[in-house]
């Protein structure tokens, strides 16, 4: 398919969604399904099937639209009104939806289960990744193209060289959205530079961080993207190879995957010679099998070639040294999916959003103790406490906020006290957190610090690879010491010991694992020190979680009195 | 069974017991070219036609792939996702992820592990029932999450996730056994006799 034919497509979908005087986006993505969606999707085909109204009323599955917590949600197109978003659609809604909105005389805000289009976990966002996320369905390649899809992969084979490609991500001050935050641009010029008569391209899709599922719901609300954003990195770099690792826990996304790049080969906007050109791009599907650590980037990479997900030192970086030996770059799911705007609209749209030092916007998924749970991209830069109380509707239960944690177990706890901080790269970093993949979960004062550090470290310990010692072991030594504060057999010299094998284990292991694992520790004991105070000195959990079930040990040598 | 055995020989593929199920296997490392490092897609593959992998099955995969036993061991054995060890008929899956740990999702796990004497990753001795627990699903949103039989169930209660449990074990014996503990339990002591 060439360009002119990609074009023509797009037309004929654009005319073809006109011809439909209504068109009802049910979400079809994993939360929305548990809770019903299926039988929603069928009613409403159903019913526009009974009603003979096919050719005005078209029912599209599609990808995630963000309240999760409110699914199934059903957004209903008008040619000549706003749309409409309901939530918590059952069936028998379902049908009265099709019947109201069919007919010409509907007044669209006759349910209660209307979200108001002013709402603030709308209106504070700036969609550019999920910018098709819950209007497409995933499934369908026309959609995708009818939004301007795979015209940024026309654009870049046809009127850019390879090096112009990389100098444009570099310009948009585009940064890694996997949680270290390396400068993309950079990393593509480095694999370009890389000599090897193969390169790679890889999308990490192994989003292992508990509380995070930002990549799972990109890859499957809009698949196509993804794709699009890997096979213009793989020209820039000059690959022809490239591999999606995906969770084993997401079936769905690989499911769609799959189907995806299956559609995109036949149509020659992958495989050899993408839109009638001379460059050459495939994608495999690589599914994980459960193993945090492979998110590491060597780790990744042995679980792509058969082996068990160990990390290697590095240096040699993958960028020089990567699979079987060749120069790889690998970048996460969700900074591909910022490749194809940037290439769209060029890098000084983009460089626009954001801060200084952090460009453009980044997908968060809310979770915990909040009101509205779900997905939410907003610039880089806007401030904690927009979040959680504009977005995410504050604390439920007339509960006091008490920390949002950011970055999984790599990152740490945010207080109350610096909710004004705004969320980007290096401010996250000072305050001792990392932005990482993008999982905030909020906590309200029935959560009791020592024993989320303890969660953490736990999770650390089980998933450690068991490669390095400070990691194998530290974790399991930090887990220790963190049961006896929480189970009141702990003394202050175990705070202080702690603190030491924190340091120990930060300084001392191999990968990002155990490089990372103390931070949930050290940034609870920075912002909540008097919590661990009150669990050793007066055996008391101030969140009533802890069970103080033991009493520390008295050393005999050194008898009381 | 030798005869048998010597018979299913003669075509030189498959497996010697001359189970079918073999032979989605062999078409999975035939698609890979036979490359070790289509390991991980071939255990998926094994793990998805017999529930589980045996030993038997990792030599065998290994045999195929020219990889050393230890080496299919190791890989078998460093990813959760493989299972060493037979399912039982029904699975529960108790998500532990840090939105399910911040509403209380051990609640759940100790109350599904107290009402059927049952440790995360084991199996009922009836084979009824394996618990197990999952580091993050992905369905946050609805925290806290539990997996049925692979049907994800949203903002569950100890209570709740028990009463669906029973359901799924006893409705083995009759359709329509009641959530309710009695009938369900009478149902599940029918199925152990």
């Amino acid at each position: 398919m060439n360009r002119a034919e990609l074009q023509a497509m797009a037309q004929r979908e654009l005319a073809r969604q006109k011809a439909f005087s209504c068109r009802l986006l049910c979400c079809a993505s994993t939360p929305c399904l548990s809770s019903g969606a299926t039988a929603v999707l069928e009613t409403l085909r159903e019913t526009i099937e009974i009603g003979a109204l096919r050719a005005e009323v078209e029912a599209v599955a599609t990808g995630c639209m963000g309240p999760c917590s409110r699914g199934p949600v059903v957004t209903v197109q008008m040619e000549d009104s706003e749309d409409a978003v309901y939530e918590k659609v059952t069936p028998e809604m379902a049908r009265e939806i099709v019947q109201k909105h069919a007919s010409p005389a509907s007044d669209i805000s006759y349910h209660n289960n209307v979200l108001p289009s002013d709402w603030s976990f709308f209106t504070k966002q700036n969609k550019v990744v999920l910018a098709n996320s819950g209007l497409i369905d995933p499934e369908r390649l026309e959609d995708y193209v009818a939004r301007e899809g795979y015209s940024g992969l026309a654009h870049a084979i046809r009127e850019m060289t390879p090096e112009e490609v990389c100098e444009e991500i570099s310009r948009s001050g585009l940064r890694g959205r996997g949680g270290a935050g390396y400068p993309t641009g950079l990393k593509w010029h480095l694999v370009r530079k890389a000599p090897g008569e193969r390169k790679f391209v890889v999308a990490n899709g192994d989003e292992g961080d508990p509380g995070a599922y930002m990549d799972r719901t990109l890859m499957e609300s809009d698949p196509h993207r993804i794709l699009e954003g890997m096979a213009i990195a793989g020209y820039a770099v000059g690959s022809e190879q490239g591999y999606i690792y995906v969770r084993g826990e997401y079936p769905v996304a690989a499911r769609r995957l799959e189907q995806a790049i299956k559609v995109a080969e036949r149509r020659g906007l992958l495989g050899s010679r993408v839109m009638v050109s001379n460059f050459n791009f495939r994608i495999d599907l690589r599914i994980g099998a459960g193993a945090f650590v492979c998110g590491e980037e060597t780790a990744l990479m042995a679980s792509i070639m058969g082996r068990r997900g160990q990390p290697v030192p590095r240096p040699p970086y993958p960028a020089q040294h990567g699979l079987w030996g060749y120069p790889t770059l690998i970048n996460n799911v969700e900074t591909f999916g910022n490749i194809t705007p940037i290439i769209n609209r060029g890098a000084d749209w983009y460089s626009q959003i954001g801060t200084e030092k952090s460009k453009g916007t980044k997908i968060f998924a809310l979770a915990g103790k909040i009101q509205n749970t779900g997905l939410i991209e907003v610039p880089m830069g806007i401030t904690l406490r927009e979040i959680v109380f504009d977005i995410g509707g504050g604390v439920p239960e007339g509960r006091a906020f008490k920390a949002a944690q950011t970055g999984g177990p790599s990152g740490g706890c945010i207080p109350v006290e610096h909710l004004d901080t705004p969320v980007d790269y290096d401010s996250l970093q000072v305050l001792g957190s990392i932005m990482g993949s993008g999982g905030l979960v909020i906590m309200d004062d029935h959560s009791c610090m020592p024993d989320v550090a303890k969660f953490f470290m736990q999770f650390c310990m089980d998933e450690s690879c068991g490669k390095c010692v400070p990691c194998r072991v530290g974790t399991a030594q930090l887990h220790c010491l963190l049961e006896h504060i929480t189970n009141g057999s702990a003394t202050t010299a175990d705070l202080q010991m702690m603190e030491e094998l924190c340091r120990m284990v930060k300084e001392t292991s191999l990968c990002g694992l155990g490089q990372s694992a103390p931070n949930p520790v050290l940034s609870t004991l920075r912002y909540f020190q008097e919590e661990y105070e009150a669990h050793i000195r007066d055996r008391s959990c101030p969140a009533s979680v802890c069970q103080m079930t033991e009493r520390p040990v008295q050393i005999l040598s050194d008898p009381p009195g | 069974m030798i005869k048998a055995r010597l018979e299913t020989d003669d075509g030189g593929s498959g497996h010697p017991s001359g189970d079918a199920r073999f032979d989605l296997i062999d078409r999975v490392m035939k698609r890979n070219h036979y490359q070790q490092h289509a390991l991980i897609e071939v255990l998926h593959t094994a793990q998805e036609v017999f529930g589980y992998l045996e030993e038997d099955l990792l030599v065998y995969v290994a045999n195929h792939l020219k990889l050393p036993p230890s080496w299919v061991y190791g890989v078998a054995t460093f990813y959760h996702f493989f299972s060493l060890e037979p399912q039982g008929e029904h699975t529960c899956i108790v998500c532990m992820g840090t939105a399910c740990y911040v509403k209380r999702a051990a609640e759940i796990l100790a109350t599904l592990k107290a009402e059927f004497n049952l440790e995360p990753g084991h199996t009922t001795l009836d084979n009824k029932l394996s618990l197990a627990t999952a580091r993050c699903l992905g369905s946050c949103g609805l925290a806290p999450a539990v997996v049925l039989d692979g049907e994800v169930l949203g903002l569950e209660a100890p209570k709740t996730t028990v009463a669906e449990v029973r359901k799924r074990i006893g409705s083995q014996k009759s359709e329509s056994a009641s959530p309710e503990r009695g009938a369900a339990e009478q149902a599940l002591q029918e199925a152990r006799t």
